[in-house]
């Protein structure tokens, strides 16, 4: 790796330790100082680097100046309290003088504290993956701004608020207690989920970026299940559905970056060592009484990694679709589910439940109609079929449902 | 948008009711299909199964076996759903698959109102 490459990379992977460490050792309050200071590291790094060479042991280096650009901050913090109001020297004492800590143990510890700091409900999602972005996962502002499809005014903007906000909840960076981790993990766990899926689902053409956002996620994610405080069933389900989904990134997209859908995707660009691992992370996650939603879309994400068309399989997908549902309704769920009905079914029972949902709009719909009218009723699978073209929103979804009409007719 | 609560009664005490695995197996398939259906529909809210042991206090300090043991239908489970009117809350209970069953039962009650608590 060049001196180009290297600090880009080292960016990405230092970075957010050195904001973590320095954020838990000043207080949430301070988080811009850290950033800044973190920042403020690697601009002394890139000056330095061009004229004496890269140091031998890159990391160590970094943390070194960081360390000493947190001391000089302290002091001079220090120094203009101690002269302009001296009470405050009292309420933080001396807290220049304690060592800035830059172990391995305290970077582990001082990210999982700031991803319960991070996500937090009073902020709206959006503003959690954004500061996950920034501050747990190095990403700059610009590939945020990329990744929403944003730019980088609106997204500093919506940062500044998120941080503000937190400040006024006066939020602590620590790991909850034994008896909150439950509760407290359940916005974690929706953050990194979002963060996954705003990877996988992604408007962004980027296919690289994307990749990343969900590499980021199950990174995130490995952390919780790496620590034994956090190492939960719901969360090893959520790894390996993110595993099971990820082991078909590469078969998603061709080679001008258009998708390419599940039935026509090339098998042995399914990554087999993240199904592996995704059905690893799904038997840790069948232990204790607890059945999540997480475990119930792993089930279903095990099942897609079956690419034969058995009853058993579409059986296994409709009653964890029931399953699913009983616990959060949701419209995509819905229509998936009486998929799955006219698979482990018939078809003529998945047309009486269509008609019964409440979801009478969406291309996603129409198409399903059209599936189920294929073969029963040509002529209104047609129509159905069209109606979807109509109201799909991007080209690849409506050539996918062409293709679907041309078949008919032949 | 009103609650009302889905009652199933089955008969759990007659030899010849007593399912095999195999049909206890196709009964779950029939009453999952039968739930996942309503919640598909957005109008499934809770849902609590029961065991068949259990007692029933009266008056006075009497305890009984309860009545599974006495009547043939007894409450199996029930399940809370949202609907319009009560003809929609009919019309979602009445495709319950314990119906296939001779002698079982669902009742369909409109939730009227809630202990809080808080």
């Amino acid at each position: 790796m060049n001196q180009g490459e290297l600090i880009p990379h080292l960016f990405r992977t230092e970075y957010r330790k050195i904001v973590a460490v320095l954020c838990n050792h000043f207080g949430f309050d301070q988080v811009e100082i850290a950033e800044d200071i973190a920042s403020e590291t690697f601009l002394t790094a890139s000056q330095t680097w061009g004229l004496t060479g890269v140091p031998p042991n890159p990391p160590a280096w970094l943390y070194h100046v960081a360390k000493n650009k947190a001391k000089n901050y302290l002091l001079r913090v220090n120094t203009f309290e101690g002269k302009v109001s001296p009470q405050i020297i009292n309420a933080t004492p001396n807290s220049y003088e304690t060592e800035i800590d830059l172990s391995p143990q305290n970077i582990n510890d001082s990210q999982l504290q700031m991803m319960f700091a991070i996500c937090n409900p009073a902020i709206s999602a959006e503003a959690q993956i954004g500061l996950s972005l920034r501050i747990l996962c190095g990403f700059g502002i610009q590939e945020i701004a990329d990744a929403f499809l944003s730019n980088k005014e609106t997204i500093n903007k919506r940062l500044f608020r998120a941080k503000e906000k937190l400040r006024e909840l006066k939020i602590k960076i620590e790991l909850p207690s034994p008896t909150e981790i439950d509760a407290r993990l359940a916005p974690v766990l929706t953050t990194v989920y979002l963060l996954f899926n705003e990877g996988y689902y992604s408007v962004s053409q980027d296919n690289t970026l994307r990749k990343e956002l969900c590499l980021e996620a199950m990174r995130l994610c490995t952390m919780l299940v790496e620590n034994n405080d956090t190492n939960k069933p719901q969360v090893n389900a959520l790894l390996s559905l993110m595993c099971f989904h990820a082991s078909r990134f590469d078969a998603r997209f061709g080679k001008n970056g258009e998708q390419i859908l599940y039935e026509e995707q090339d098998l042995s660009l399914w990554n087999t060592d993240l199904i592996s691992k995704g059905a690893y992370f799904l038997r840790a996650a069948a232990t204790g009484n607890q059945l999540s939603k997480y475990h119930l879309e792993a089930g279903i994400a095990y099942w897609n990694t079956q690419k034969e068309d058995t009853k058993e399989k579409w059986e296994g997908i409709l009653q964890f679709y029931n399953r699913l549902l009983q616990i959060e309704y949701s419209p995509m769920a819905a229509l998936n589910r009486t998929y799955a009905l006219s698979k482990a079914n018939d078809k003529e029972q998945a047309i009486i439940e269509v008609e019964k949902l409440d979801i009478k709009d969406g291309h996603f719909y129409f198409a399903l109609l059209g599936e189920l009218y294929t073969g029963i009723d040509n002529e209104l699978a047609k129509q159905n079929l069209e109606q979807a073209i109509a109201l799909a929103k991007t080209q690849n979804d409506k050539q996918a449902i062409q293709k679907r009409i041309d078949l008919l007719t032949v | 948008m009103n609650e009302y609560l889905v009652i199933m009664r089955l008969d759990l005490i007659t030899k010849e009711a007593q399912p095999s695995p195999e049909q206890l197996e196709g009964y779950m398939k029939m009453y999952q299909d039968w739930v996942g259906g309503i919640a598909a529909q957005n109008k499934f809210i809770g849902g609590t199964g029961l065991a068949t042991e259990g007692k029933v206090i009266k008056p006075n300090n009497v305890i009984t076996d309860g009545p599974f043991a006495e009547v043939k239908e007894s409450i199996a489970g029930f399940i809370t759903i949202k609907a319009r009117d009560l003809e929609e809350a009919v019309s979602l209970a009445k495709t319950c698959p314990i119906l296939f069953g001779e002698g079982n039962s669902v009742e369909v009650r409109q939730v009227s109102g809630r202990h809080q608590d808080n």
